[in-house]
Parts: C-alpha cells; sequence; structure tokens
C-alpha cells in the first residue's frame, strides 16, 4: 500500500502552510505548519473539531483563501484562485434555485473556460444525470428535490467540468443517517466508475474510515497534523464492513483521539468568548 | 437511491395561474363590502347627502364614464405612474447593484439614500412646482423620485443577501466576474425587483393622487378636487374607487407575472 503510494503521482504538496486570520477582535493562528501531500486517485479525510481550521486547509486548495507562509503546490505549480481543475461540495450543497436540474449540471458547461467541452454538453448532462441516479428529474426545480437528492445534484454539476479533484467540505453533515449512508455508498461506486483525488472533510470518524485511503487527526485550533492513519481495508468497501471488529477497533481509537481534541477546542471557544 | 425518502412531484406546473377560489373569495368580500355601505346608507345614520347610497355612486361613475370622459382621467394617472416606477426603477437599479455589490460604495452613499428615502414625496412637491411648473414634468419627477427611493433599498437588500455559496460555487466551476453577474446576481436578485416593482407601484399611486390634487386639470385626483369643488359627494367616491380599483389591477398583474417568472421559489 506505502509504495503503491509513493509511486503514484503526487497532485497536491501542503508545505509547512499557516495562515491566521486577523478580525475585530484580534489575530486567531489557524492553521500552523500544516504539511501533507495527496496523490493521483487518493481518498483523504481531515477529522478535527469544528473552528479548528480544515475548512480553511480546504479553501486554500480551492482557491478561496491564501496562505500566510509555506506553500500549496498543484500540480507542480502554484494556486492562483479556484479553478474548474478543483469541485468543490459544500455542505449546503449550494444548488441555483433557479434552475433546473438538468440546467443546474449544465451550469459549469455553460461557462466560458470549460468551452472545450462544448461538443460534448448533452451527453455529460445526460451521463451525470443518471451517474446520480436524478433521471426523471431533469426539468424539476431543486425545491422538489430532498436533501440527498439536493447533493447529488451538487455531486453531478462539480463532476460534470471534469474536475481531477474534489474537495468536500462536510457534505453529508446537513443529511439523516440512512440518506448519509445512501449517499456515501454511492459516491464509493461513482469514484469506482471515474477515480478523482478527494479530500473531505468531516466530523464522523466511521465516515472517514469507510471512504478513505488515508485520514489526517486535525488538532484544536491553530490546526496541526496529529496523526497521520492509514486505512488498511480494500476497496470496494460494503456497509458489512463498519461491522467488522477491525473496523470498530479503528474506529473507537480514533474517536478517543478526536474526542480529546473537541475537548480542547471546546475550552479555546469558551476562552475567546 | 431505494433508502431514500421518495419525493412529490407533482404539482410542478399546476400552481401558478390563475385559480378561481381565491378570486371568489375577492368578488365576495367586496360584495359583502358593498352590503354594508348599503345598510349604513339605508340605516340613515348618516346625511344622506353626506353619503350617497352605492347603486347612485354606481350611476354617477357610468355617467362620468361616458359623458364627463373618466377613462382619460384613468388612462392618464395610470400612464402617470408607469412612466414614474419604469423610470424610477430604470435608475434603481444600477444604483442598488452598485450599493449591494461594493461595500464602501454602500457606507458613502447609504446615509444620503436614508435621508431623501425618509422624506415623503409629497413634501416635495411645493420645491417641484417652484422649478417645474404645474405641467407633466412636475409631477413625473416626482413620481420618478418616489419610485426611484422606494426601490433602490429593496434592490440593495436583496443583491447584499444573495447567499455567498452560490458566488463561491460558481467560482469554483470556474466563473468569470461577468458571468457571475449574468448568471447568478441577475436571477438571484429577480424576486427582489418584482417586490421593489411592487412598492414602488403603491407608493407611487399614493404620490400621484396627492400631486394631482395639488395641481392637475386632468386624472383621478383631479376628479376628487372637482368633486369637492363642487360638493358632488358621489363624484369624490367615484374618484376614491377608481383609484383603489387601478391600484389592485396594477398589483394583481405584478404578482401574477411574478408567480410567473418565479415558478423556482421554495414558497410559492
Amino acid at each position: 500500500m506505502e509504495t503503491q503510494r509513493q509511486a503514484a503521482r503526487e497532485r497536491v504538496i501542503f508545505n509547512n502552510v499557516s495562515k491566521t486570520y486577523h478580525g475585530d477582535h484580534g489575530s486567531v493562528k489557524v492553521v500552523e505548519d500544516v504539511s501533507f501531500k495527496l496523490a493521483e486517485g487518493e481518498f483523504v479525510s481531515l477529522i478535527g473539531p469544528s473552528g479548528c481550521g480544515k475548512t480553511t486547509m480546504l479553501q486554500m486548495l480551492a482557491g478561496f483563501v491564501t496562505q500566510d507562509t509555506g506553500q500549496i503546490t498543484l500540480d507542480g505549480g502554484p494556486i492562483k484562485g479556484p479553478g474548474s481543475d478543483r469541485g468543490v461540495i459544500f455542505q449546503e450543497y449550494g444548488v441555483f434555485p433557479w434552475l433546473t436540474v438538468e440546467k443546474n449540471i449544465d451550469f459549469g458547461l455553460s461557462l466560458r473556460c470549460n468551452k472545450h467541452l462544448d461538443s460534448k454538453r448533452k451527453e455529460l448532462v445526460a451521463h451525470y444525470l443518471k451517474l446520480m441516479h436524478l433521471n426523471g428529474f431533469e426539468k424539476a426545480y431543486p425545491k422538489h428535490l430532498s436533501g440527498g437528492m439536493r447533493q447529488r445534484l451538487a455531486l453531478a454539476r462539480a463532476y460534470a467540468v471534469n474536475p481531477n479533484i474534489l474537495l468536500m467540505d462536510e457534505p453529508f453533515g446537513a443529511l439523516d443517517a440512512q440518506t448519509r449512508l445512501a449517499l456515501q455508498l454511492q459516491l464509493m461506486e461513482v469514484l469506482t466508475e471515474e477515480r478523482k483525488t478527494v479530500l473531505l472533510i468531516t466530523h464522523s470518524v466511521e465516515e472517514a474510515i469507510f471512504l478513505s485511503n488515508r485520514i489526517l487527526i486535525i488538532s484544536a485550533r491553530p490546526s496541526k497534523i496529529l496523526r497521520v492513519v492509514d486505512v488498511p481495508f480494500p476497496y470496494p468497501r460494503t456497509p458489512e464492513l463498519t461491522a467488522t471488529p477491525e473496523f470498530q477497533r479503528l474506529r473507537l481509537e480514533l474517536e478517543e483521539v478526536s474526542m480529546q481534541q473537541y475537548a480542547k477546542q471546546q475550552e479555546l471557544a469558551a476562552e475567546t468568548q | 437511491m431505494p433508502q431514500e425518502r421518495a419525493v412529490k412531484r407533482s404539482g410542478c406546473a399546476k400552481q401558478r395561474g390563475f385559480s378561481t377560489a381565491p378570486f371568489l373569495a375577492g368578488v365576495a368580500s367586496f360584495l359583502t363590502l358593498g352590503a354594508a355601505w348599503g345598510l349604513l346608507w339605508w340605516s340613515n345614520l348618516f346625511d344622506r347627502g353626506l353619503l350617497p347610497a352605492p347603486w347612485e355612486v354606481l350611476k354617477v361613475l357610468i355617467e362620468q364614464m361616458t359623458e364627463k370622459g373618466l377613462w382619460l382621467d384613468i388612462l392618464l394617472s395610470t400612464r402617470r405612474v408607469v412612466v414614474g416606477v419604469v423610470c424610477g426603477l430604470a435608475i434603481a437599479l444600477p444604483v442598488g447593484f452598485l450599493l449591494g455589490w461594493y461595500k464602501s460604495v454602500r457606507a458613502f452613499i447609504d446615509p444620503v439614500i436614508n435621508f431623501y428615502r425618509a422624506l415623503p414625496p409629497i413634501a416635495l412637491i411645493p420645491l417641484v412646482i417652484v422649478y417645474f411648473g404645474i405641467g407633466e414634468p412636475a409631477r413625473i419627477s416626482v413620481l420618478i423620485y418616489a419610485a426611484f427611493f422606494s426601490s433602490v433599498i429593496v434592490i440593495y437588500e436583496g443583491i447584499k443577501m444573495i447567499p455567498p455559496i452560490y458566488i463561491r460555487v460558481s467560482k469554483a466551476l470556474g466563473a468569470s466576474d461577468f458571468e457571475i453577474f449574468k448568471k447568478i446576481v441577475v436571477p438571484a436578485a429577480l424576486p427582489h425587483v418584482l417586490t421593489a416593482f411592487r412598492v414602488s407601484t403603491g407608493v407611487c399611486w399614493t404620490t400621484l393622487v396627492a400631486a394631482e390634487l395639488v395641481a392637475a386639470e386632468r386624472g383621478l385626483g383631479a376628479v376628487i378636487v372637482n368633486g369637492q369643488n363642487f360638493f358632488q359627494v358621489p363624484v369624490i367616491f367615484v374618484g376614491i374607487i377608481m383609484i383603489g380599483t387601478v391600484a389592485v389591477l396594477m398589483d394583481q398583474v405584478l404578482r401574477y407575472a411574478t408567480a410567473h417568472l418565479l415558478t423556482w421559489q421554495e414558497s410559492m
């Protein structure tokens, strides 16, 4: 597993990255000296307490936020703002309510920067409609969709412009447990068909183990990488995996670490108030 | 997905458009009002010279329509409102966008806007008469003023409230600034622009009548003033009823248009 990953191409490199926010109530260091790498096709999760700076890390990679010090390299070059090579999935879905399902998927394809996909536009929309199990809802507006369907729509929209990296910020956080599991399975299915490099932020240790090759446990603020965990289970994974003793052992172990950080972050939050 | 809750797809297209039940309820409510008025007249609590009977007013209404050219007054007043609203909105749209989009512009212009907005447009009528006389330019300029200040706030609050996630999503998909404006800001602001349209239409009717009461030869405000001058109470009633009717009709048209343009909205 280890040698395999080293052989794969490195897509993303974080090298001693730090970030401090300056607000009205003083400065807060949110990310400190973070270094990690994402290899081609790898699925990496970040677990950490809320408010610890995981989202900032993802947003730096997405190009919404710039680091203060250190380097972030994407395919060998620096990051110059957001771009369609990195698909971003948010917890709040962000599907456009004024567009039908079909038009939402087509949104990215309608932009000038994705003109090279113009000839395949119709096929791509139809393909992702089907892949995300949204067929039959082409002409429906998002108001008629459930939360899970909205998130699938957001995924279809991100996939349509063919990014090779997916950045997901607690994508299933707002969904009920059943829908969540369904979407996790589906994400895995889709990734088997069209492999992407994924960076996932999640609160759920179980979700992280179930989906990832590797888990980075992030400390309370400022974000540091506390532990790197290689997930030993082979793909494709099925829900039965979560019932195995190996899975449960790993889950308990990681939950303990993550709970400690959660408590620390609570103390921090109490101090600042 | 099998595990997922099924979603109702019914009612996608059926909700919008004309529906009979609320229309009948509206008619019934006006009939009740008319009946109450008739009863009040019949009870003789008020001097019948001051409170005409509904049928008397109806008779005068028909008379005014056929002999005195009431339709021209309606047409003139409506045209003034439409011109005022359209011009006022045409100015309010770019200004509202600048205010909503650029924080620095907002900080600079907001106080001034709030000052003028707090000022009732009617207060400007004397000044406008001094500047433009009592002709059409005076009335129209007051209406544009009224439409602009009542709509600019609605528009810029609307622009300000566009959820940042839409902007982020479109940026992540590679949208340029112009594309964000065209494909996100415009459709996301549309509901607020339509609200601004309705609000300014209402304000313009109020202002118009005030302007016509002060200075106009024709128009629904002038009809009321004439009724007062010749002590023809039924004519005053006709003027008031027509103003209400036209304003309600215009609002209905706008509502209908809004429902059609915004089928995608959650609350529709």
